[in-house]
């Protein structure tokens, strides 16, 4: 039975009807009928963010550590613009998010009222769908299918533009199971023919490797228990994107290894030698390729992807199969299976001996230091000090988040949260924020570099005002390091505006907002300071002061292939040296 | 030339290899996109294009079907098969877009476009514009004196000949609807 109520009523409503538990959001004068709603009952709860970017983000860590949809709610105007960056993290790496807008009122639009701005309009090419909701009686309807839009298929953020005239009018309010199923249902089941045809495959491949994606993850756990089965009954390797770590574990025997710009030697030299390359819920990113002329040369290539518009947009593949990965992966096993699970056993051992001598190159060697602390000892350090705890991981963007990336490892999905699409420096402390409001009992850190953290440190206040004891553990180095790194290596050692310049003092800081810092910066000393801070009840920030210098290896430098991996500062130094003569 | 010696060319610097490798194996394709006509859904079509850098030769839309909320898009676009099949599966992904058909790989289509041509002229060229206008079954839709409009209908390249044949004869301005298309047959 469909009940009247005004449209700011509806909107709580909805929520509650939709499951929604925690909501973030900023309030102003658009959106303040619904913020008199928010105040008058107890279901959900509103995180007040300092800034509407670090509202979507959290949003996204919540909806990444959970599977579930983070939702936002943000005035017009300002408040909108602020958080297209965050729906466009979360449109490139597939985040299923609900954003609520305020909008001038219907009878103001188009008359540039105060704080009115084109919202669908901006936010169109940066999410799933948008909607401007004209009418009351439409709005109910349109909030539960933003939902629907944003959890079904490939996952995605929708935006909701609420005029402040429909929040105040009354209408009918619908519940979920009161609508008509909706039509927008893509492709779950892959096609079975082409399933059989992959199986064919994996029975005879010589030289096979997963190659894995965040559609895994946003699948469900059930898409990552199957790649598990298939991985270890069939004994093939797993590599992963930057998405997709955690869907395969990486302490389980067949894992190579993150691929990629900067991953393992022997996960990219394993991509460039297959002979079967399965591309489960990954779509082929330039930071994976690397060259396209070049990309594994001699393999054929299978691709599980929910999205049409996904497969061959990059690469040709050669068993195209549009689905769900759990559904497709459920359904390549019971193939499999009912054909006898054969593989090709022989073929398969030699490849193993190959991979072997490509690990034992121990890719992610870098020279220790007994004086200074370097930001891969660091992660190592923190690595061995988190084992055993409920752990969940958000970065930031750039060197400290390869290195996170290659020296943290994660055995279940969900709990990795880092900007890979996108590549959104300021992601990683609202991101735990969202992530610690879905999981408080859990040990919650974000590995951080000093830039990146600044770009939204004010949701600091964020963290004392609801008591989230997240970790923001900054690896120091007074530069942007990758930035730093590139200039080095690409562009003759001139480094343009890449250093810090002005730092704040983290440990003032932290105590300015009301929460506990410590600094770090003799190697002797890391473990108890790393040990305080998972230890301390409430939100710490540990600057970790580390080599200035460091550059992240291995590296496909752009536009070479997976078999050109720099290793180390040795691969670099005769091409730089030469260069510099041209150059500087 | 670059510290790591990298192979010259838009890719340099960057990951993304620029250079067109199939440039000169460009298609026109005429596809027929009928979507949910609601706000902003022509923009949504056409911010794909230009966002993501597509084609667009001709557009036309049109509501198709009041009761059922649909309308018809008539898009011609060109790129190689590659993109092409890209553009479809792009679009097709669109949440208010409800079907994607490629009317020149889905067999044969009848394509037609109306144009309307303001010629000024006097004496023999008067006559002689109203002569070819008569070959290409042009109807005169307005008359004065010292001009005529002509309203043409046909494929594109049709319009186009009228077009180039009424220049020298005082063609002083035109209106083009852009393609509109049909699978031919059941």
């Amino acid at each position: 039975m469909s009940r009247e109520m005004t449209g700011a009523r509806m909107v709580v409503e909805a929520l509650r009807d939709q499951g929604v538990d925690t909501v973030f959001g900023y309030p102003g004068g658009a959106v303040l009928p619904i913020y008199d709603e928010i105040f008058q009952q107890n279901d959900i709860t509103h995180v007040l963010v300092r800034h509407e970017q670090g509202a979507v983000h959290m949003a996204e860590g919540y909806a990444r550590a959970t599977g579930k949809p983070g939702v936002v709610l943000v005035t017009s105007g300002p408040g909108a613009t602020n958080a297209v960056t965050g729906l466009t993290d979360a449109l490139l790496d597939s985040i299923p998010i609900v954003v609520l807008s305020g909008q001038v009122p219907t009878f103001m639009i188009g008359t540039d009222g105060f704080q009115e701005a084109d919202t669908v309009g901006i936010t169109r090419p940066c999410t799933k769908h948008n909607w401007l909701v004209k009418d009351t009686n439409k709005l109910a309807e349109t909030i539960h299918k933003g939902f629907h839009v944003a959890t079904t298929g490939r996952p995605g953020p929708v935006l909701i533009d609420i005029p402040k005239d429909v929040q105040f009018a009354t209408g009918q309010y619908f519940s979920p199971d009161e609508l008509a199923s909706d039509r927008y249902q893509p492709i779950r089941k892959g096609d079975i023919q082409a399933i059989t045809r992959l199986v064919e495959l994996i029975e005879q491949a010589e030289r096979p490797v997963l190659y894995t994606g965040g559609g895994v993850i946003n699948s469900g756990p059930h898409a990552s228990a199957l790649l598990r089965e298939l991985a270890d009954t069939a004994g093939f390797p797993v590599t992963s994107t930057l998405m997709g770590l955690g869907a395969y574990p990486a302490s389980a025997p067949n894992w190579i290894g993150m691929l990629g710009m900067h991953g393992l030697y022997e996960a990219n030299l394993a991509m460039h030698g297959c002979d079967l390359m399965i591309n489960i819920g990954a779509r082929f990113d330039d930071r994976i390729t690397g060259r396209i002329a070049d990309f594994s040369p001699n393999s054929i290539k299978a691709h599980i992807d929910i999205d049409p518009s996904s497969i061959n947009k990059v690469i040709q593949v050669d068993i195209p199969i549009l689905g769900d990965v759990g559904e497709v992966l459920k359904d390549v096993l019971d193939v499999w299976k009912s054909r006898g699970s054969k593989t090709n056993k022989a073929a398969l051992g030699k490849w193993w001996e190959q991979i072997e001598g490509w690990k034992a190159k121990n890719c992610l060697f870098y020279r220790n230091s007994e004086t200074i602390i370097k930001p891969q000892y660091a992660l190592q350090r923190l690595e061995a000090l988190t084992k055993g705890h409920d752990r969940y991981i958000t970065t930031e963007v750039g060197q400290h988040q390869m290195w996170a990336a290659q020296f943290l490892h994660f055995d279940e999905p969900n709990r990795w949260m880092t900007s890979g699409g996108l590549g959104t420096m300021g992601y990683g402390l609202p991101a735990s924020l969202g992530v610690q409001m879905a999981h408080p009992e859990a040990l919650v850190i974000n590995v951080a570099g000093d830039a990146s953290w600044l770009m939204n440190m004010q949701e600091m206040g964020t963290a004392v005002q609801f008591r989230l004891p997240v970790k923001q553990f900054i690896l120091n180095n007074e530069r942007l390091g990758m930035v730093r790194q590139w200039q080095q290596l690409l562009h003759g050692e001139r480094y343009s505006q890449s250093w810090s310049d002005s730092l704040p003092d983290f440990v003032k800081l932290a105590e300015a907002f009301g929460c506990k810092g410590a600094q770090v910066r003799d190697p002797r000393d890391l473990d108890a300071a790393i040990q305080e801070m998972i230890a301390y009840d409430g939100p710490y920030i540990l600057d970790v002061l580390v080599e200035k210098h460091e550059n992240c290896f291995p590296m496909i430098p752009s536009g070479k292939p997976h078999n050109e991996m720099l290793l180390g500062e040795a691969d670099t130094q005769g091409a730089i040296k030469a260069d510099g003569a041209v150059l500087v | 030339m670059s510290a790591l010696n990298l192979q010259q060319g838009a890719s340099s610097h960057s990951a993304y290899d620029l250079r067109d490798p199939h440039a000169d194996r460009e298609e026109s394709h005429t596809l027929a996109v009928l979507v949910e006509n609601e706000p902003g859904v022509l923009a949504r079509v056409i911010g794909l294009f230009s966002g993501r850098g597509y084609n667009i030769d001709s557009l036309t839309v049109a509501e198709v079907d009041h009761t059922g909320h649909r309308s018809r898009i008539t898009v011609v676009t060109r790129g190689t098969p590659e993109v092409i099949v890209q553009i479809k599966a792009q679009l097709g992904r669109i949440v208010p877009v409800h079907e994607v058909h490629d009317l020149t790989a889905e067999g044969a289509a009848v394509e037609r476009e109306l144009g309307l041509f303001k010629v000024r002229g006097n004496g023999d060229k008067r006559v002689e514009a109203l002569r070819i206008a008569e070959i290409f079954r042009a109807n005169v839709v307005d008359s004065t004196l010292e001009s005529f409009v002509f309203e043409v209908v046909g494929t594109p390249s049709k319009l186009d000949a009228f077009a180039d044949l009424m220049r020298p004869l005082g063609l002083m301005d035109l209106a083009r609807t852009g393609v509109a298309a049909l699978s031919r047959g059941t």
